[in-house]
């Protein structure tokens, strides 16, 4: 994939070799909605003794609980944005990073744009493919959002209050 | 009132910055209308029929009189010298441009303000009723609650792409002033047998195209688990709402469609791994917020006060506006005082100019302790006005314009700009509402009639409440000219209910005599003190029908 930012230990880089692609051409690894996805694998795979060569893309119907007996062997999960308007992915996200425990990347694909980044990182996602038609440069701008998250997010899961608000105002 | 720290003022700056931002990209052509779009919905913005709107969040209606002098300025430098409540107890300004919303915004943040998630499909402007914390009939104070809920929903990252807007309003007190059966979420406040504070939690109530009340999600939540809880309702609502077809969008279609165990099940499910997690509320954050809180240093007065009689024995015009305008206070010789925006002809139902707004703050520090309200429907109100000032304020108020008798009778007009601004209106609501109150001028009338609520929407989007007014009006298009169809027997509170549809619907100009009509019918049948409400509930919606529809013309 082009256009693709990487969280890498909080740090966001622009990736210019991501070899994972969403269509089929050409031999590139793929990254496949859950049906194809267990076609495509053998039963190792299936069975949780080896690690997939494909990614999996989880779209917007899609429970991410069904992941589950797979977390093991995948080596990506990908999640759509069919439309930056469509916010299911903020939620899967928080059930995979948090529920079921996703300890690997998470990428957003789609109609992924700068002024939702910051939203997409609290969520959890760490790899961001960029709407092609979009500067990665200008991108990067919108990683960081605002400094006060009053609730909680997967990154932050402690909400303001338990993050020593008190404490801060006695200091003042 | 709520006090913002350093983290308030940081959030709502870095905001306005990055709104600004984004503004010059739309500007410099950076950003698509479309990609544009939900961003300035997010920070208030909508694009009317002939400018711009910035919709200023008023959250749970307070105010103080330094942030109304804030609203003044900007009506007076960005707009035409008013602007107009709402009844999500916010204020639109309905002549901005955008080069100098972040302006107008940056002006806000100076006065601890901001227009956040007033509009777009997120949770919208936390409500209560204008009463909180001085009502007589108030079992606890709604605010500290309705703050952390407003905090813990602002800029929630998971939770702003939602299928569609999402309302939470709160009530805590025997009569619900804040229309919680309504919201996608109402939370009623109590106090168990041990003293500890509950809530029952409503969901899928709503106006709209699909009016709905909403029905009890769960009894007795413990306040602790009130984030936790109002969490898995929009993670359960944020994954399963329909996002096929905006009118189908809103929780209430969800909770209909699962029903309403099912819909509960589903929101266990959710919450079971969270409750007790870090999303419990503390004892210390309720604490360090409802500080903010703290009455106010009431001095006691004499109950007795011989003036105030010889003031409501002498002057009619003062006792009827004391009868109809003055709420019972929590305090022995205080009271809160309804300043009325619907005084007919002069001012459109929600309309405040610069020059009231000033002196309304002035009145609010002087006649109280520098805090104002805004009801649901839309007036405004001095929460702690000592009995002795009364009539001194009800001169000035008067004098204002502001001073008119008429909280919760007929005139009482809540009403949505309706197609004189708003792009979505079928219909114009403005002058509807003023034909009306032009034909119901007379005073003594209207307080014979007694409680009777009028409410009037321009479109099935129903932003001025028709279904649950008394009588309500709504603005329907039919060949692209201007309709009217009325319901009866809608109320709000407690016992909720939607009206019902009368009939074939009326044009502009057969309104007034229509209303003449549903009147008389209700003078002509009603019981010894009986209300409208109850009189309609007795009779049913034939004889008014046969009165609106008889052989003699509608003129």
């Amino acid at each position: 994939m082009n256009n693709l930012i990487r969280l890498v230990e909080g740090q966001a880089c622009i990736v210019s070799d991501d070899p994972w692609q969403l269509d089929a051409e050409g031999d590139a690894p793929l990254i496949l909605p859950l049906t194809a996805w267990r076609e495509r694998q053998p039963a190792a795979v299936l069975e949780g003794r080896a690690v997939s060569s494909d990614g999996l893309l989880l779209q917007v119907d899609d429970e991410p609980e069904a992941l589950q007996p797979f977390l093991a062997s995948l080596p990506l999960i990908a999640i759509d944005f069919p439309s930056f308007r469509d916010g299911r992915g903020y939620s899967q996200a928080y059930l995979l990073r948090t529920r079921l425990g996703w300890r690997g990347e998470l990428r957003a694909v789609g109609d992924v744009l700068r002024d939702q980044l910051a939203h997409m990182r609290q969520c959890g996602f760490d790899a961001f493919a960029v709407r092609a038609d979009k500067s990665l440069e200008d991108a990067l701008k919108g990683l960081q959002g605002l400094s006060v998250l009053y609730g909680r997010s997967v990154i932050e899961p402690r909400p303001l209050f338990r993050r020593g608000r008190h404490k801060e105002e006695s200091r003042s | 009132m709520y006090q913002y720290d350093d983290y308030d003022r940081a959030l709502v700056r870095e905001r306005v910055a990055q709104f600004r931002d984004q503004v010059q990209r739309r500007l410099a052509d950076e950003l698509s209308e479309e990609e544009f779009l939900p961003l300035r919905l997010q920070n208030g913005l909508y694009l009317q029929k002939h400018a711009y709107m910035l919709r200023v969040a008023i959250p749970y209606g307070t105010l103080s009189a330094k942030q109304m002098r804030a609203l003044a300025h900007i009506a007076r430098e960005y707009d035409r010298g008013y602007g107009h409540f709402t009844t999500r107890q916010n204020i639109q300004f309905n002549w901005v441009e955008l080069e100098r919303v972040p302006d107008i915004l940056d002006w806000l943040a100076e006065h601890d303000m901001h227009a956040i998630q007033t509009s777009g499909n997120c949770v919208r402007n936390i409500t209560t009723e204008a009463f909180a914390g001085v009502a007589a009939d108030e079992y606890l104070d709604p605010r500290p609650l309705a703050e952390i809920l407003r905090q813990w929903s602002t800029v929630n990252p998971e939770f702003l792409f939602l299928p569609r807007k999402f309302k939470i309003a709160l009530c805590a007190a025997e009569q619900d002033r804040a229309a919680v059966q309504v919201h996608d979420i109402g939370l009623q406040l109590y106090r168990d047998a041990a003293d500890e504070l509950r809530l029952r939690v409503l969901v899928g109530g709503g106006l709209g195209r699909t009016p709905i009340i909403a029905q009890t999600l769960r009894e007795g939540l413990h306040w602790q688990d009130c984030l936790s809880y109002v969490e898995a309702i929009l993670r359960v609502y944020n994954r399963h709402g329909r996002r096929d077809n905006k009118y189908k969008a809103r929780i209430k279609i969800l909770v209909k469609a699962l029903g309403i165990e099912a819909f509960a099940a589903e929101v266990e499910r959710e919450w079971q791994p969270i409750k007790d997690g870090p999303a419990q509320l503390t004892e210390d954050e309720y604490q360090r917020v409802a500080a903010s809180f703290h009455k106010p240093a009431y001095v006691p007065q004499d109950a007795l006060d011989l003036d105030f009689g010889t003031h409501l024995a002498r002057d009619e015009a003062f006792a009827r506006w004391v009868s109809r305008n003055v709420m019972a206070h929590q305090v022995p010789g205080y009271l809160s005082v309804v300043l009325s925006t619907k005084p007919g002809i002069s001012a459109p139902p929600g309309d405040v100019t610069a020059e009231q707004m000033e002196t309304l703050a002035d009145w609010s520090e002087r006649y109280g302790f520098g805090e104002i309200r805004v009801a649901h429907e839309q007036n405004l109100v001095l929460p702690d006005v000592r009995k002795a000032d009364l009539y001194a304020l009800w001169r000035e108020a008067e004098a204002a314009g502001l001073g008119t008798a008429n909280a919760g009778l007929l005139t009482d007009i809540i009403a949505c700009p309706g197609g004189d601004f708003c792009s979505l209106a079928n219909a114009k609501s403005i002058p509807i509402a003023q034909a009306i109150q032009q034909r119901f001028d007379d005073l003594d009338y209207l307080h014979d009639l007694g409680e009777l609520s009028l409410n009037i929407s321009g479109c099935m989007n129903a932003c001025g409440h028709h279904h649950i007014g008394n009588i309500g009006i709504l603005g329907v298009d039919k060949n692209g000219s201007e309709w009217y169809q009325l319901t009866l027997g809608g109320s709000q509170g407690q016992q909720a209910a939607l009206g019902k549809v009368i009939g074939p619907s009326f044009a502009a100009e057969q309104v007034p005599e229509v209303i003449e009509r549903i009147v008389r019918t209700y003078v002509d049948q009603r019981e010894v003190n009986e209300g409208f409400l109850d009189t309609f509930q007795r009779i049913g919606l034939e004889p008014f029908k046969a009165s609106v529809y008889s052989r003699e013309e509608v003129a």
